[in-house]
């Protein structure tokens, strides 16, 4: 079972009729021929309209938006939206105060908080008994331990709070709106996902500083921003689900004459259970990831300590509480996965209920033991100091540097050949090119790949980059991204094959790729720095991170899905393994490689602002810019606005080919949307 | 069923384990803390005790001189006048709109901000926040080149002779030109127009952070590479390695002004201490603290070395300065 959304994973269909040649010149025959033009028409025109700006310029536009930020700055006292979201702020920083005292923090007069450490992962270990049985109690013991060994028992306690309240947030909100997503018309939908894209693609780093006008510092905002990065897989992927209910259970059911709201809560919802499960897994996936940035505005949690040692330049203290980031990242994930089995399980009649009962009560009675003892002995309520901590970052510290002492000279030469032969040509057209030239291709591209379907949206995006002012450096960013996907999917390819066709590699590889989406890139970035050198393949370095894990579990779970059957004919016929490969398994999984390339790309497209960050330049740096400097924050909030309209401009041609293809591969086949964003952490 | 019935039954069994395990660790572990019920009646009968300092909120702003002049002052506060201070982490912008809604009282160590003074001084602003006087420490800001540099080519420090190296200078991002890396977005920079002015042939390549600059600095000096950039003073870097300032047209009143005109050095920097009005008007022992404090670089670049050199606790390279200096700190206390 896997908490990736199973009725996305495509399933090639074995008995699939081969596909139809097309008569006439090939979709690809025409994008040659449209880059062919591009590429003369740039010849004589290359250098002029580029629409470049010096650094510290703005256009009107910009400075209206810093402006409209300063009249609702200037009115904070009297503005009555930003008492109402002032009062909800304070509300939030009560809840998780109160949390603080009880596990984390000293409830003065106490020395220590309510309930010690062992009374915490007590509890904590008795839940996962509860809800998931033994194997997730023993998980969830082991985590609570390592926090507390490794030195950062009281901001884990701190990161699991702010987790646990804009969870709990995220549900309440999320859940209305997604039974709305899986049952409103057309319109309704393609609206919310619109607002669902811009919630997940704008760099938070756009909206930390509004958000702390409007919900104050410290906890509050770390919950509201959290919450707005969380709050869309919950509504898509639950949504996604209620919608997939299948129409004949709901015919049947409504033919006995219920009302609507009966069908939703007695059919819809409880059909679409395992899969609102994972919109809550995932929604918490996403608050986890946000851990470090809460950090720029005093988010309580793990990211204070990661951002401090990039602070120092110091990769050891920053390392071990990343670790412990993705230490929790693992066991919430497994243990919300092992939940929901469990609870079908439980459903299904499957469990010794009298026998489950005894255990729970006894382990309940000893917590209980456990929680009082931790509330009257000092060992048991503050975790013994330990050396673990700085044992690990010093090993760390000394790995980095000879590592990259050894490799320095390899490196700088992958740097400098990547450039010249990938990111200077693509970028010289693209930047370099009149931005009508760019758009116009673009344009032609999309219409060849998507048809009618992607040419609207992207003449929208492609107006809306223009109007924000940021055209030059959109296309500089552009070619990161292109080159960066790229990439991701090369090593997707790879390690996705090899990771389908051999199970010990499956094992090895899938807790190296859960660490790559979880850790946070504050951590490796000092390295990779030291490595790369400020540069756009820095940047490019630290997007194929973070995306290239999603992208390899989606093709090894769309090859391993390539029915036995297929798979047995072809050998019977006497293919070698390569020709297995590439005639067989590849083809059969293309949905599956189409969507990893599509998340692989919108997930490089969110570490824009962090190449920003290594002397990438281009968006992300005015991203940054705006944060850093309160008259440019309309530059940056122009250049998150580009970020995103970029995002919807490649997801919508891409999702548009998918379609085209389908159809003209199979007619009859319906063809599948994507859902987007799925934030996934597979689990074997 | 069977294989859920023995799954439960393990469970039991190795939950007893656990417990009867964590017990007896605990139990060997009690008297080595001291019994919480002692420590809450001392701290009830010290609160009782307190003065009338009360709470002090701290902004910490991302750069370790901060953290240097932010912990000494703050563990002063609590050691002597029995505040309890909260540092919070932020960035200037953030730190700055904390000071109108209570959240935040102090920032330590302010390199110059017209936008945000505009916003929140008294005479153009809404007062929420009043300048405090200097904390005695110089910002220096220029553009620097390692020291093996400097050593093995003397004549880099003029920027008269940086033309003759521009190629060295070249890098992947620059285009054929020589690199010249700018900085955090955080500073105040000219750089593209001081480069264009003096017809320079390099191109500024910005490294966005302060980890991006300083890991640069630290390449280039152990692979003997070229490099030059902006940078400043003080910063704890300069202990470690001792970079070397190049040589630009001196900086005379006016010369900035207009930033597409910019053909000289950056000026230098007195760096203040920025409060919340409201926090200052109500006054107070830590109030006072805050309005004497004055150190110079060579102290700050101490405590700022114990922090990221030593890898100290900023409380305890707080601490350990405090116990160094006594004179200074009495002298703060009055």
């Amino acid at each position: 079972m896997s908490a990736t959304l199973a009725p996305a994973r495509p399933e090639p269909d074995a008995s699939a009729p081969p596909p139809r040649q097309r008569a006439s010149i090939p979709r690809w025959g025409w994008a040659l021929v449209v880059v062919g033009v591009w590429i003369v028409v740039w010849a004589f025109t290359k250098g002029n309209h580029t629409l470049a700006m010096p650094i510290r310029e703005h256009t009107d536009v910009q400075d209206r938006l810093t402006g409209f930020r300063d009249a609702v700055l200037a009115s904070r006292d009297t503005n009555p939206v930003i008492q109402l979201t002032y009062g909800i702020g304070e509300w939030f920083g009560s809840a998780v105060d109160w949390c603080q005292r009880m596990i984390s923090i000293e409830d003065f007069p106490r020395p220590v908080p309510q309930i010690g450490w062992l009374g915490v992962t007590a509890i904590a270990t008795w839940v996962g008994l509860a809800a998931a049985g033994w194997r997730i109690a023993v998980l969830v013991a082991a985590s609570f331990v390592s926090f507390g060994l490794f030195g950062y028992w009281s901001e884990s306690m701190d990161l699991l709070i702010i987790t646990f309240v804009a969870v709990a947030v995220a549900v309440v909100i999320g859940l209305p709106l997604a039974v709305y997503y899986g049952t409103a018309g057309r319109t309704g939908t393609a609206v919310l996902t619109t607002i669902l894209d811009l919630m997940q693609t704008m760099p938070t780093f756009v909206y930390l500083s509004p958000i702390v006008l409007f919900f104050g510092i410290g906890a509050s905002a770390a919950v509201v921003c959290t919450l707005i990065y969380a709050l869309p897989p919950i509504i898509r992927i639950a949504g996604y689900g209620i919608r997939s209910v299948s129409t004949t259970t709901i015919e049947a059911t409504d033919s006995s004459g219920q009302t609507a709201f009966q069908r939703l809560r007695k059919v819809q919802l409880p059909m679409a259970r395992s899969t609102i499960v994972v919109g809550v897994n995932q929604t918490t996936m996403a608050a986890l990831s946000m851990a470090t940035i809460a950090a720029f505005v005093d988010g309580p949690g793990l990211g204070q300590p990661v951002l401090q040692g990039l602070i120092r330049n110091d990769v050891g203290s920053a390392f071990v509480p990343g670790m412990l980031i993705v230490v929790m990242a693992v066991m919430l994930d497994r243990s919300t996965t092992a939940a929901s089995q469990a609870a079908e399980k439980a459903a299904r009649g499957q469990v010794d209920l009298r026998l489950r009962r005894i255990v729970l009560a006894v382990a309940g009675a000893v917590t209980l033991a456990l929680v009082y003892y931790s509330r009257q002995n000092m060992s048991a309520a503050r975790f013994p100091d330990s050396s673990w901590g700085d044992r690990v970052a010093d090993w760390v510290d000394s790995f980095f540097t000879w590592f990259t002492e050894t490799f320095h000279g390899v490196t700088q030469a992958i740097v400098d050949s990547v450039s010249t032969v990938l990111l200077n040509p693509l970028q010289e057209l693209l930047a370099q090119s009149p931005w009508w030239l760019v758009g116009l291709a673009i344009l032609a591209l999309g219409a060849i790949f998507g048809g009618a379907r992607a040419v609207v949206p992207a003449v929208v995006c492609l107006a809306g980059i223009r109007y924000f002012g940021l055209w030059h450096d959109a296309m500089i960013t552009l070619n990161m991204v292109l080159v960066a996907t790229l990439l991701v999917m090369v090593l997707a390819v790879v390690f996705g094959v090899w990771m389908a066709r051999s199970k010990v590699a499956d094992i090895l590889v899938r807790p190296l790729l859960d660490a790559g989406q979880t850790i946070p890139p504050f951590v490796y970035l000092v390295p990779v720095l030291a490595l790369f050198g400020p540069s756009r393949f820095t940047a490019i370095v630290a997007g194929v991170v973070y995306a290239a894990p999603v992208a390899i579990k989606l093709v090894a779970d769309g090859v391993k899905g390539v029915s036995a059957t297929t798979l047995e004919a072809s050998r019977s016929t006497g293919c070698t393994r390569w020709q297995e490969i590439t005639k067989v398994q590849l083809p059969m999984a293309r949905g599956s490689l189409m969507l990893a390339a599509n998340q692989g790309l919108l997930y490089v497209l969110s570490m824009v602002v962090i190449g920003g960050l290594v002397g990438a330049g281009a968006l992300g740096y005015d991203v940054a810019l705006g944060t850093s400097r309160s008259e440019e924050w309309g530059k940056g909030a122009a250049a998150g606005i580009t970020i995103v309209l970029l995002g919807v401009l490649l997801d919508r041609i891409m999702r548009a080919s998918a379609e085209e293809d389908a159809v003209s591969k199979n007619p009859l086949q319906q063809a599948k949307r994507f859902p987007r964003f799925p934030h996934a952490l597979t689990v074997p | 069923m069977r294989n859920t019935r023995n799954g439960w039954k393990r469970g039991a069994g190795l939950a007893a384990a656990a417990a009867c395990a964590s017990l007896v660790l605990g139990a060997c572990g009690s008297d080595s803390g001291g019994s919480i019920a002692d420590q809450t009646k001392v701290n009830e009968s010290k609160a009782a005790e307190a003065g009338d300092c009360g709470d002090v909120n701290m902004a910490v702003n991302p750069w370790v001189g901060y953290e240097a002049d932010a912990y000494v002052v703050g563990t002063l506060m609590e050691t002597e006048l029995g505040c309890k201070v909260n540092y919070k982490e932020l960035k200037e912008d953030v730190s700055w709109q904390g000071f109108g809604t209570g959240e935040v009282d102090v920032v330590m160590e302010d390199w110059g901000h017209p936008d945000l003074e505009k916003k929140f001084f008294a005479d153009q602003g809404d007062g929420s926040a009043e300048p405090f006087g200097e904390t005695g420490n110089v910002g220096i800001i220029g553009w620097y080149v390692p020291p093996w540099l400097a050593e093995a080519h003397p004549d880099i420090l003029d920027y008269k002779n940086l033309n003759n190296y521009a190629k060295d200078f070249a890098t992947s991002e620059s285009g054929g030109q020589g690199q010249f890396l700018g900085a955090d977005p955080s500073y105040v920079q000219f750089d593209e127009s001081i480069v264009s002015n003096l017809d320079l042939d390099f191109k500024v390549v910005f490294s966005g952070s302060e980890a991006a600059s300083i890991t640069a600095f630290q390449q280039a000096e152990k692979n003997k590479e070229f490099l030059i950039g902006y940078f400043y003073e003080p910063q704890w870097l300069f202990a470690d390695i001792d970079l070397q300032r190049v040589k630009l047209p001196e900086y005379t009143d006016g010369c900035q002004d207009d930033p597409a005109e910019v053909a000289c050095d950056y000026p230098e920097t007195t760096l203040q201490k920025v409060v919340s009005t409201s926090w200052a008007d109500e006054g107070g022992p830590a109030v006072d603290l805050v309005k004497n404090f004055q150190w110079t670089n060579d102290d700050q670049n101490v405590v700022a070395k114990y922090i990221s050199e030593d890898g100290m606790k900023p409380e305890d390279a707080a601490a350990k300065w405090i116990g160094e200096n006594p004179d200074k700190v009495a002298a703060w206390l009055g």
